[in-house]
């Protein structure tokens, strides 16, 4: 994250370096520290209208491009996997406004822009981890009113979530929230982690890595600096549990990371593989191997 | 069998060269030019530079060219193409009585000063395909008169307002800063000059179901379509430099004033109230949706009961916005398998449960049986 101001080449023509000019990129950074000195608390920011549809990561792509610098390395996954069809498209703006570098590979990104998950490699102090939310309010559909919600908030009224979070257990047994599940910053604010699964909210508490969330159609950005306490919220009788898979990684036998379900034929037979692939792939070249027979990278007619 | 999580770039890139082709369609036959598209679907071109947000018909009508006739698409390239724009600063409040005049009517009156103007209109045509058109026949040239001088046609509401009828516009200090919603996030409450703003790029089609729920009675305020007028207007900005303004150039323009129900309190007499559209190039019936919907709008500064969603500003305004709203309703088709997994996985164990809760009740109700 060091010098920036350049201007870089699409097709031709010319815009600022990482596309956006530099008082956007003041105006965001602004909002970004104060994220950070309100850990969880969401500062309204104007977002830009982007080259990329609203919804698509217009917000994670905003704090990137406020935060990066021609030094810095890239990394840009959704779902965990670097070649899903966005997380190719986003890197790509990338590549052609700032020319910077780009990795699949977790500990050689200085920046990590995802969606949906949080890398099972536990991410360091030199890391940038940016979210993209789609909607950022995590008592928007308890209350679907702003000017509410944000007294909520200002009141640590939480009361409706629990109450959520009660109903669930008495109608299902469990807490249906799979994704997205509330958690609470620094005993202080309940932040939506983004989508994702409830399965990487305790990669969140105490991180090491800056972790910023950019929602662009709802104009606000959040933080969680470095070692904050992040908790899912809970139940003393019914605590916050992780969802555990019944098989490890069919290709490279990892236990206890989040897994894809892979639906193999008419049949119904399915195979769970590694949901973050660089991962996986880093298992793999150290030799690791999944259940005998089950690893379709073998398989015959497959290459 | 094993969908490789490799290949998504070669896909784009296909599916980009595939588009492109659809988009150029049979190249027997000849390529749309922008001239073609501004000078002959100019209402297609005003939508997209209103709802777009950027005055500028060539743009629009590249727009629409790329985006093959799909309207919001082509507003969001516009959107995007804007941004990066650099800003000057803001032009002088332009002065509608000013406009010069290619359409004006009033259904408040038989007569006003300066005339009922029906102008280009669809009004009062039949609705029958027009198969010279499709035979390429080209309309007959109408007749020119020059005319002499600028007219200064009054606004039907100024009428109104010598009489003190109809509520005064509002009056802001000439120094007083105008909000800008493409700067500044929007919260609620809301101002009236961000909720205009908002409405103005706002979608034509959002505008229109709304304001058409006003008048079947889901917050009814009673409208009479004052003025609608459509011209050019100039636009002018202040150098700071130079100490003085300088014309911009002209700028088409709609506008409509909504003359409604009348309200009164103990310290103003009962008069009627105004609600307002406007949008560049022309677009009749997003200005005059737009008038019914600023119109409920002010539900609360009127002291209006507020029961139905045209009233409701944080309703309107966060969901009148195609580019956003497009956006983020198509994102569902990005992939979500991460999130549907840890569905999956709570819905088989949730089911199981349930499976051996009912289980368990059965053998007890047969177990009882026998007893």
């Amino acid at each position: 994250m060091t010098e920036r101001a350049e201007t870089q080449s699409i097709s031709g023509e010319h815009y600022n370096f990482a596309y956006l000019d530099e008082q956007t990129k003041r105006m965001i950074r602004r909002a970004i520290l104060k994220g950070i000195a309100i850990p969880g608390y969401q500062v309204p920011f104007a977002a830009r209208e982007m080259p990329m549809p609203y919804g698509w990561g217009t917000g994670g792509v905003q704090v990137t491009a406020a935060v990066i610098g021609k030094d810095d390395c890239l990394k840009m996954i959704d779902q965990g996997s670097d070649d899903t069809t966005n997380a190719v498209a986003l890197r790509n703006f990338f590549v052609e406004t700032t020319d910077v570098n780009t990795t699949t590979k977790t500990k050689d990104a200085s920046i990590i822009q995802t969606r949906h998950r949080i890398p099972e490699e536990p991410l360091t102090k030199e890391q940038v981890l940016v979210y993209q939310v789609p909607i950022p309010e995590p008592l928007r559909f308890l209350e679907p009113r702003e000017t509410e919600t944000r007294k909520m908030h200002a009141l640590e009224e939480y009361g409706l979530m629990h109450v959520k979070l009660y109903e669930d257990i008495a109608k299902f047994g469990h807490i249906a929230t799979a994704y997205a599940y509330p958690v609470m910053v620094q005993d202080r604010y309940v932040m939506d982690p983004s989508p994702t699964p409830k399965f990487d909210n305790p990669k969140m508490n105490q991180m090491e890595a800056l972790q910023l969330f950019g929602a662009g159609r709802e104009k606000r950005i959040y933080a969680i600096p470095p070692h904050t306490k992040v908790v899912s919220l809970d139940f003393d009788d019914h605590p916050f549990e992780v969802t555990e898979f019944e098989q490890p990684c069919a290709i490279c036998g990892a236990e206890s990371v989040y897994l894809d379900e892979v639906i193999l034929d008419n049949g119904g037979n399915r195979m769970f593989v590694c949901s973050d692939s660089d991962f996986c792939e880093e298992r793999r070249d150290a030799g690791y191997v999944g259940h005998p027979g089950t690893n379709p990278l073998e398989a015959e007619g497959n290459d | 069998m094993y969908v490789a999580v490799k290949g998504g770039e070669k896909a784009i890139q296909n599916a980009h060269k595939l588009m492109a082709r659809d988009r150029r369609g049979d190249t027997s036959v000849p390529s749309l030019s922008l001239k073609q598209l501004s000078e002959q679907l100019y209402l297609s071109v005003s939508r997209v530079m209103a709802e777009g947000s950027l005055y500028d018909a060539e743009l629009a009508a590249l727009s629409i060219k790329q985006s093959r006739g799909d309207l919001i698409e082509a507003a969001f390239l516009m959107r995007a193409y804007r941004t990066t724009l650099p800003r000057f600063g803001y032009s002088k409040p332009i002065d509608t009585a000013k406009i010069l005049i290619r359409r004006r009517i009033s259904a408040t009156y038989k007569d006003v000063p300066g005339g009922q103007l029906l102008g280009p209109t669809f009004d009062y045509t039949q609705r029958l395909l027009d198969f010279k058109l499709a035979a390429d026949g080209e309309a007959p040239t109408p007749e020119m008169h020059k005319f002499e001088k600028k007219e200064v046609v009054p606004r039907v509401t100024d009428l109104l307002n010598d009489e003190g009828l109809i509520e005064p516009d509002e009056l802001l200090a000439p120094d007083a800063p105008v909000g800008d919603i493409t700067r500044e996030p929007l919260t609620f409450p809301a101002d009236r000059d961000l909720r205009l703003q908002n409405l103005a790029r706002g979608d034509e089609g959002f505008l229109l179901a709304l304001g058409y729920s006003t008048q079947r009675g889901f917050g009814r305020t009673h409208p009479f379509a004052g003025e609608i007028r459509l011209g050019e207007v100039e636009v002018d900005f202040f150098m700071e430099e130079l100490g003085f303004e300088v014309p911009l150039g002209t700028m088409t323009v709609t506008e409509c004033q909504m003359i409604n129900q009348f309200q009164g309190s103990a310290s103003t007499p009962p008069q009627f109230t105004r609600g307002y559209g406007l949008v560049p190039g022309q677009g009749e019936r997003k200005v005059m949706a737009m008038a019914l919907v600023d119109r409920s709008l002010r539900a609360e500064e009127l002291g209006e009961e507020i029961d139905s969603p045209t009233q409701d500003q944080e309703f309107v305004l966060s969901h009148s916005d195609n580019v956003q709203a497009t956006g983020f309703v198509e994102h569902l088709k990005l992939p979500h398998y991460v999130d549907f997994q840890s569905e999956l996985e709570l819905i088989r164990k949730v089911r199981k449960e349930w499976q051996e809760k009912r289980e368990a009740s059965e053998q007890e109700l047969v177990a009882e049986a026998a007893q």
